[in-house]
């Protein structure tokens, strides 16, 4: 077969999760493939978050419809490459409501998500301690979210790509795109690298999928998207028996996800995984590409982590990490056609939700390639609304 | 509401020494005679690192250079301007806009130091190689085999076998045989022969050789056979050592088919050289190099300047070269540092002595690191279910499918597919091993950046959660 010599339908520019699963499900519905990175695979934001798939922490609207779909498609996922070797577990969530006031703004957020299909049970006080028996007894009570789920993010990008190979893909890792390759009436039609393995890569339609750097992209490619940095922080500990049993956060956590604050917030999640290892993540802030520690963000971290279940104040601290969350102005990704540069597609600006988000998003622009109908209406995704929305 | 100038914390100290080894006690006294205000900080319960390890009333009996060290420890216990936190152990250093604030924890209270620079001398440790039965209670450390002997008294087991490479593997063996235990064999993997053919190491060191040759007839006196270009391959036993497989290797370290045979014993101590502890020129943005024993290493400068502002390098952390150049970097470090924040001048000739003696002792070092490399062929020795990553589990086989299947082209990626280095010991036990079997699954030779990748540790000793929550800037006692 001549493959290799001949022009791939879809380069895909990122071997972040999202890239990853563009890749994924492109090649299972027949697509030629190449994923291009300037660095390893998953080495990226993907390497620095906490896995979650959620359903809990948005509310109803086009980003929820975006979620409720992937949730199932990990699934899928889950059965199709095998749960463990993505270290898939459908834990579930729970969300810890600290006075009365706040258990019915609650109540409120899940009737309403009850009504788009979401999974969302008002526990009480005593069932709360049932699940959580650890949790602090200041609790008021809280909200179970059975759809919540968890992957080990990296371990998914690796195995996502594994199958995308086999099914025909080529990857090239250590290899940074510079520039785009535009015919005659302005297409792209590929791009330039900063590898002398290959300057010049060419395919029918370019994927961008790079992630926070997505929006440096888009600009190299004249086709403007904002996604910008919101840099968080994570806590591990040593690893410890089974003592927080699902992602558990406070009802605050869902107001913090949906600000726009430039300021610090902190609202934290405290979870188990499969290591033994408890995370605590996770902060918000806007402060650029800046990668120092910041020890006030992290004893913030710790307080509200030993708040929400008092005996972690006698645990060790292991290490902690920090990313970089891509995300745009109106908190939604960007995932469709660039009608401004046509070959070009945009899968980013994920935010805080892009492990979760990113089987969606690579089912929806496999079936937009290969012309079938998406599941999703992706209107409200579409990568040219930003430039409505400023006259 | 705004601050004065003068309401603004000012740096408590003006020099900060991490680590209270032969560098750090040597870079306090020197800089605190300097009269630069020094505080001297470290994990232990007493002064003297990984050499001078010893117990309260010891006669120093066991220890070289002892003499050096109790000069060294009584001018530092004697100096007004300098302080001691012993038992502080060091998780963060942090630049402020005055220098730094270093943050320990003392019987898990925060405790936070300021300073106008530091003096990082927290040395190395031994660097492990894995083989199949290395995580088998009884397989020890060189280093922790000696620090028993060093700081409690007892060795490790009755019949010890000493393994790896290096000159340290001498001493080791000796304490133990002088000891009372039963040393069945120093099993040296390399040839040093070449060793002695380096004119400018034997001119130069004499009272080192001098040193490795009085080790040998102890040695001998005890009747432990030394054999080189040999090793221990594999440990046997469950829940203890029950005996050991030792092997010719080739100059590649690649086992001589036939060639091995079992040993009776009940303790094996392996060494393979040191890994120096770079975590806090790691935070603090320091520029790291590969050295010539391909450990990673912070860059220094004739100074002992680290490449990041206000930071100093001494001893191991700038590359393993032994106690004499540790003590000779630290006093350069102190010198510099404190001409660096209080102007105070030092003697010329002083320097140039110093420089000369480091110089001498750095080509000592290289022609060291040159007698004893530390070539790939132990990864020959490893069977797929040998474990590389002990705290997570890993085996060599899940390491090199990480590479194969799932595409990864660094140790860090490894480190995020497969977990080697992410348990407890963060690793710093396995990621040297991690770093070249990545590498050499790769083809290649590993980097500084491999190794960084399984170095950088943002929190450099664990601490608790409720010691960081209550932690703050204003406590500095
Ligand atoms: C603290 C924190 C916690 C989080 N927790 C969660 C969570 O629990 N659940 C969840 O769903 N999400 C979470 N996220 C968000 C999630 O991590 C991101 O949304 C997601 O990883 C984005 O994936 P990506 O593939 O778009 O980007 P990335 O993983 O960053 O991938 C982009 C890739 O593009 C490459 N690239 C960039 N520029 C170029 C170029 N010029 N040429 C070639 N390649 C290039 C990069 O090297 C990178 O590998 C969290 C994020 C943070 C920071
Ligand atoms: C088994 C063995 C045998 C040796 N034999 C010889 C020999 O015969 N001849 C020779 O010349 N050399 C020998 N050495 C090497 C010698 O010990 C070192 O060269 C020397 O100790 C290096 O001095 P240093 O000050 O750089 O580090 P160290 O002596 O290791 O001191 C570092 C200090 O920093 C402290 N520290 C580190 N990190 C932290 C932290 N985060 N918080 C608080 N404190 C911290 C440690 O507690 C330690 O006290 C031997 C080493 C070993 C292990």
């Amino acid at each position: 077969m001549t493959q290799s010599t001949s022009r791939p339908d879809v380069l895909v520019i990122g071997a972040g999760i999202v890239g990853a699963a563009c890749a994924y499900y492109c090649t299972a519905v027949g697509l030629r493939v190449v994923v291009v990175d300037r660095g390893g695979i998953g080495g990226g934001t993907t390497s620095a978050c906490e896995g979650n798939i959620l359903v809990s922490d948005k509310e109803p609207g086009p980003e929820l419809d975006l979620a409720l779909l992937s949730s199932r498609l990990w699934q899928e996922i889950g059965e199709d490459l095998g749960r463990s070797a993505i270290e898939y577990e459908a834990k579930g969530g729970v969300v810890v409501a600290g006075s009365r006031e706040t258990a019915e703004g609650l109540r409120q957020l899940t009737a309403g998500q009850r009504t788009t299909g979401v999974d969302a049970v008002d526990i009480g006080a005593d069932e709360l301690f049932e699940l959580e028996p650890n949790v602090t007894r200041e609790a008021a009570g809280g909200a179970f979210y059975a759809q919540d789920a968890q992957v080990q993010p990296t371990l998914a990008a690796a195995q996502l790509l594994r199958r995308a190979r086999l099914r025909g893909a080529t990857v090239h890792v250590g290899t940074g795109v510079t520039g785009f390759v535009r015919d005659r009436r302005g297409a792209v039609t590929g791009v330039r690298t900063d590898s002398a393995d290959v300057p010049v890569l060419h395919a029918r339609w370019v994927v961008n999928a790079a992630g926070t750097w997505a929006g440096q992209l888009s600009e190299l490619a004249g086709a403007p998207v904002p996604v910008l940095p919101r840099k968080g922080f994570i806590l591990v500990t040593e690893p410890l028996p089974r003592v927080v049993r699902h992602k558990v956060y406070t009802a605050e956590y869902v107001a913090n996800v949906a600000s726009g604050d430039a300021g610090l917030e902190t609202s934290v999640v405290v979870e188990g995984t499969r290591a033994g290892t408890v995370l605590i993540g996770a902060s918000r802030e806007r402060v650029g590409f800046d990668r120092s520690m910041s020890l006030p963000v992290l004893r913030r971290l710790a307080a509200q982590a030993i708040g929400l279940f008092p005996f972690l104040a006698d645990i060790s601290l292991l290490r902690c990490y920090l990313g970089f969350r891509p995300y745009c102005p109106d908190h939604l990704p960007v995932i469709g056609p660039d009608p401004r540069a046509p070959g070009l597609l945009h899968a980013c600006g994920h935010e805080g939700a892009g492990i979760g988000l990113a089987a969606a998003t690579g089912r929806l622009l496999a079936q937009h390639l290969s012309g079938d109908k998406p599941d999703l209406d992706l209107t409200p995704f579409r990568p040219d609304r930003f430039e409505e929305a400023t006259p | 509401m705004t601050t004065s100038r003068a309401e603004q914390p000012v740096a408590r100290y003006d020099i900060a020494v991490l680590g209270a080894g032969p560098a750090g006690l040597s870079a306090a006294v020197a800089a605190a005679a300097q009269g630069s205000r020094t505080v001297l900080i470290d994990a232990g319960a007493r002064p003297g690192g990984q050499y001078w390890r010893h117990r309260d009333g010891d006669d120093g009996a066991r220890h070289h250079g002892w003499s050096q060290f109790r000069r060294l420890q009584r001018e530092s216990a004697a100096h007004h301007l300098l302080d001691h936190r012993f038992g502080h152990s060091i998780w963060h250093v942090e630049r402020t806009e005055e220098g730094f604030t270093t943050h320990t924890t003392c019987d898990d209270a925060p405790r936070a130091l300021r300073s106008r620079t530091v003096i990082v001398a927290t040395g190395a440790y031994d660097r492990q190689l894995p083989f199949p039965g290395w995580t088998i209670p009884g397989v020890f450390t060189a280093g922790a085999v000696q620090a028993l002997l060093k700081g409690q008294g007892v060795p490790a087991g009755k019949r010890i076998a000493v393994a790896g490479t290096g000159p340290f593997l001498l001493p080791v063996a000796t304490g133990l045989a002088e000891a009372g235990a039963t040393v069945v064999g120093v099993f040296e993997a390399g040839l040093p022969t070449a060793f002695a053919r380096h004119p400018l190491a034997a001119l130069r060191s004499l009272p080192k050789l001098a040193e490795g040759a009085g080790y040998l007839s102890t040695l001998r006196k005890h009747r432990v056979p030394y054999r080189t270009r040999t090793t221990v391959i594999a440990a046997h036993g469950t829940d203890a050592v029950t005996g050991a497989t030792v092997a010719r290797l080739d100059d590649r370290w690649r086992i001589v088919p036939g060639s091995a045979r079992q040993i009776d014993c009940d303790t094996v101590a392996v060494g393979y050289g040191f890994t120096p502890q770079t975590e806090i020129p790691l935070q603090l943005g320091c520029e790291m190099a590969r050295d010539a024993d391909g450990s990673l290493v912070a860059r220094v400068d004739s100074r002992q300047r680290g490449t990041a502002d206000g930071v100093y390098v001494a001893g191991e952390a700038c590359g393993v070269g032994g106690s004499q150049l540790a003590v000779i970097e630290g006093e350069l470090a102190g010198l510099h540092a404190s001409y660096a924040t209080n102007g105070s001048l030092v003697d010329r000739r002083r320097l140039t002595r110093l420089l000369r003696r480091r110089a001498a002792q750095r080509s000592f070092a290289a022609a060291m690191h040159q007698a004893y490399p530390v070539p790939d062929g132990w990864q020959s020795w490893l069977d797929e279910d040998t474990t590389v990553c002990r705290c997570e589990e890993v085996t060599a086989g899940t390491v090199r499918r990480a590479v194969s299947d799932l595409g990864a082209t660094d140790p860090r990626a490894v480190k995020l597919y497969a977990r080697p280095g992410m348990g407890l010991c963060q690793g710093r036990v396995c990621g040297y091993a991690t770093a070249c079997l990545v590498a050499r699954a790769n083809g290649r030779q590993p980097t500084a950046d491999d190794l960084r990748g399984m170095a950088a540790r943002p929190v450099a000793q664990p601490l608790t959660l409720g010691a960081l929550a209550a932690g703050g800037d204003d406590n500095s006692l």
